[in-house]
């Protein structure tokens, strides 16, 4: 039972990561009508900056701070640069040049930063577990992950739904004619909504580092599940993308916990071990599948879309 | 018009009398690096052109296609590690199951557009990725080392190195004339219809899905055999066949040779392979030139410049070599 | 009479709360030529949808000769002898104008599980396609890529495509749509050929064009019919005049329609 709720847990810390990748994404594709496979290289460049500045300034808050920033700015430059041509061609071409941004952008973090990898340590006041429930200890970090990606969510709501710019998010998403009719700096939208989206996924990448490497490449199998959420989810649609992550989190996490069990109950201890991993991974693939079969547009399919 | 197709012809002859004599200069100078090479060259030729089958005739966006370079790969790895190395065994096989996981994934995939379709056939592939990193008894996540190439009961020999590239070779001219037949056919007319305009298709009376998937399965079958020749090849098999970025690589070979015509994967399999083989090389040229000495440490980042590359491939060259050649001549 | 190509029996459509066809019925006799006319947002395009079988009906049978065909997919109707051209010039707009005809042939000429022949060099189905082209006027623009033809050849070239499918009812979705005076009055022309042998149905905003061609009109407004009769008798209809027909246009189709007699 405790290794149940520590599993469901550390399930919807993962949702939470993937949320944060997967909003920017939906966000992207559903305003810009633009793939963009780079995506993690922005969570792999979020947690080198994160990494180099903690190491700066000596200090976790201020380096992550400073990290978002600088992940945001990178991504502003990012758009303006190699990303705006993309706008109005097919998505084979997104495809194709987003490829060649990541390829860039993997060797630029080797040229910099070298091929060997980076930690981030945690504040020692972080590595404690703190009572969750009576009798159930949690570490004290992931907590702290949990409850920052969900305040971030929360303030991305907010902005999304009660602010200026983000009526014109909204807007952009399912009437793009119209926002330009209404006279808004649409180039300028597109920057910041990339920038938005570039430092959800920079902070995604610095917050999960300490838990694990800082290495190169290490935003594109996460990259690919947050593909998967958003398609589980409905492209365009955040609130699909936050419910298909957290279930999307949970099932994989439990499959990971629970399915090498399962199998050795069944057949052998061998067998658990190595087709576990495999069997959960799949689970999520399964899911996928049949919300595809029975909603191929997503369980939350964006209006107008 | 005739003028395009002439240097479009010219350009195949002279590839493929290229590659007739890369055996020929390999044995005079003793250069077998340049067999490895083109014998990998070739058989990833054979994987792009059957990807743009789909892509460029039909349509249809598939960013999973190196699964079944893993697939038909893993049937001779596994069958060989349990002792079967007949080829009579191991390729039909290797090459059916690669045509029955694109029948299902086509029948799920083929009912989403765009997007959704690029993703989810990206997603299969990742499937597959991770159970051959679960297969532990093959080697899980570190491969496994085939120690016979597969056996046509001493027919032919696919250790002979200059055998085994002139059967890849002939494997890929045969690939791409069964392809070129079959774009130019009923069938190929029905794809590239359903590319153009689906639903005026449907409204003239075509069954659109069935025809999709019956060459999104023909795309894997040739595929898997190009697993097949992949694992001869290197005698050794592991996850990293049907990396996601190796689905990628296929991509940019179709794109970079041109989608438009049968033949420009193979250039783009070239162009793309012994690009990098070479640009660390000119990186080096450049460096000499510029500061008068090799900079060894600037040829080891020659990604840097072939991403940019890729991107700007995109934006300028649409159509690839291929148009490139076309446009050429038409002035 | 005998049992009607085309009968409508209760066809409804509702796309959120609009109700865009109504319990509409509507009988389509072989050998007539039938419009339907309607100001904007009448529900014509949403009615020809689900002939066609793009769009599925809420409530409602069709029946084609005789045999009900509300659930089958547009494809199997198009086998039958349903034909549509697309108000939006809907072609294959990479291919020439002769690969577009002749796949509507390849269409109706049994499955195309056939890989190894060239096409292109079937007589089997480039005959046809050139005899349709011929048809609509198109046959020195055979080999011209559908995007380099004027937007008049585009059209023509719908109805040949169409024609090539060897249809038994032709459903025609404003094929005048954005025509210069000439153009439109070729089409009024080919038109007026292919009614000698064809069930046609159309949809047309051009009156002048509607009151010379029809045999029959079927006036529809927000999704209902109001009425269905001969020319004159939808001329003559005072609902007509007050809920669809402006004063001005009412003159025109007067005019038109007397122009008809006359010729």
């Amino acid at each position: 039972m405790l290794y149940l709720i520590e599993q469901s847990l550390n399930g919807i810390q993962l949702g939470m990561l993937l949320f944060l990748l997967a909003a920017g994404l939906t966000l992207i594709f559903g305003i810009m009508d633009l793939v963009n496979l780079a995506h993690g290289s922005l969570y792999m460049l979020g947690a080198y900056f994160a990494a180099t500045l903690i190491e700066v300034t000596d200090s976790f808050v201020l380096g992550i701070a400073l990290g978002i920033v600088a992940t945001l700015v990178a991504g502003m430059v990012m758009e303006m640069i190699a990303i705006r041509p993309l706008y109005g061609r097919d998505h084979l071409d997104h495809v194709l040049g987003t490829f060649g941004l990541l390829i860039f952008f993997n060797e630029l973090v080797r040229l910099i930063w070298g091929p060997a990898g980076l930690t981030i340590s945690l504040p020692p006041e972080m590595l404690t577990a703190v009572q969750v429930l009576p009798g159930v200890f949690y570490p004290l970090y992931r907590l702290v992950i949990i409850l920052s990606t969900l305040a971030v969510g929360l303030l991305l709501y907010v902005l999304v739904m009660r602010t200026r710019i983000g009526m014109l998010i909204r807007a952009g998403a399912s009437n793009r004619e119209m926002v330009g009719a209404l006279g808004v700096n649409i180039k300028l939208l597109y920057t910041l909504v990339f920038g938005l989206g570039a430092a959800l996924a920079g902070f995604a990448g610095m917050i999960q580092a300490p838990l694990a490497f800082v290495q190169i490449g290490m935003g594109e199998n996460i990259l690919i599940l947050a593909f998967v959420v958003i398609i589980i989810g409905g492209i365009g649609s955040i609130r699909g993308a936050f419910v298909a992550a957290v279930l999307v989190g949970l099932i994989d996490t439990m499959g990971r916990a629970f399915l090498p069990d399962l199998v050795r109950a069944f057949l052998s201890y061998s067998a658990g071990s190595s087709a576990g991993p495999a069997l959960s991974s799949m689970l999520i693939y399964a899911l996928m599948a049949a919300v595809l079969v029975f909603r191929p547009e997503g369980l939350f399919p964006a209006s107008n879309k | 018009m005739t003028t395009h197709l002439t240097a479009r012809n010219a350009v195949v002859v002279a590839m493929i009398a290229f590659l007739m004599l890369v055996p020929v200069y390999a044995a005079t100078t003793g250069n077998t690096f340049m067999m490895t090479l083109f014998t990998r060259i070739i058989i990833l030729a054979i994987a792009a052109v059957s990807l743009n089958l789909i892509m460029g005739f039909g349509g249809m966006v598939s960013f999973g296609h190196a699964a079944y370079l893993g697939i038909g790969g893993y049937v001779v790895g596994i069958l060989a590690k349990e002792g079967i190395d007949s080829g009579f065994v191991q390729w039909p096989l290797a090459i059916a199951l690669s045509g029955l996981f694109a029948l299902g994934v086509g029948a799920l995939s083929l009912r989403t557009r765009g997007v959704y379709f690029i993703m989810i056939t990206l997603a299969f592939a990742q499937v597959v990725y991770y159970v051959a990193n679960g297969l532990d008894r093959y080697g899980g996540d570190d491969g496994l080392t085939i120690q016979r190439r597969s056996e046509f009961g001493g027919l032919i020999n696919l250790s002979n190195r200059t055998f085994f590239y002139y059967l890849c070779l002939a494997l890929l001219l045969a690939t791409v004339y069964l392809v070129w037949r079959m774009v130019n056919s009923r069938f190929g007319m029905a794809i590239q219809g359903a590319r153009s305009n689906e639903r005026r298709m449907n409204a003239i009376g075509f069954p659109t899905f069935r025809y999709k998937l019956i060459c999104f399965v023909i795309a894997g079958l040739i595929c898997g055999l190009a697993g097949v020749l992949l694992a001869n090849h290197t005698n050794f098999i592991s996850p990293q066949l049907m990396h996601w970025t190796r689905s990628g690589d296929l991509i940019v070979m179709a794109v970079l040779g041109g989608m438009g015509s049968v033949f420009g994967p193979v250039i783009g399999a070239v162009a793309l392979l012994v690009l990098e083989e070479t640009l660390p090389h000119l990186i080096g040229l450049v460096t000499h030139v510029f500061t008068g000495k090799e900079i060894a440490a600037a040829k080891e980042y020659w990604q840097l410049i072939l991403g940019p590359m890729l991107l700007l491939i995109v934006l300028f060259a649409r159509g690839g070599i291929d148009g490139l050649i076309a446009r050429s001549r038409n002035g | 009479m005998a049992e009607p190509l085309l009968r409508v029996d209760g066809l409804t459509k509702r796309f959120g709360g609009v109700v865009a066809s109504d319990d509409i019925m509507l009988d389509v006799s072989a050998g007539e030529l039938h419009a339907i006319i309607g100001p904007n947002g009448a529900g014509k395009t949403t009615l020809i949808g689900q002939l066609q079988g793009e769009i599925a009906p809420n409530s409602g049978r069709i029946a084609f000769d005789g045999r009900d065909i509300t659930a089958l997919p547009v494809y199997d109707r198009s086998m039958l002898g349903l034909a549509r051209s697309f108000q939006i010039t809907s072609l294959f707009r990479d291919f020439t104008a002769l690969d577009n005809v002749a796949l509507a042939v390849q269409a109706h000429a049994g499955h195309s599980f056939r890989f190894w022949r060239n096409a292109r060099a079937e007589s089997e189905l480039r005959d046809p396609a050139r005899a349709a082209l011929k048809r609509v006027g198109l046959e020195g623009r055979a080999d011209v890529i559908v995007s380099s033809l004027s937007h008049g050849e585009q059209r023509q070239l719908e109805i040949a495509m169409a024609l090539a499918s060897r249809p038994r009812l032709l459903l025609l979705d404003e094929p005048m749509a954005g025509l210069g005076a000439e153009e439109s009055a070729r089409m009024v022309q080919t038109l007026r050929e292919l009614k000698q042998e064809l069930t046609i149905l159309l949809i047309e905003h051009d009156m002048e064009a509607v009151f010379a061609l029809a045999d029959r009109i079927t006036v529809l407004v927000y999704g209902r019919v109001i009425a269905s009769g001969a020319p004159a008798d939808i001329r003559a209809n005072e609902e007509v005049r007050q809920a669809y027909l402006g004063e001005q246009e009412v003159v025109q189709a007067q005019g038109a329609g007397l122009g008809a007699t006359h010729g």
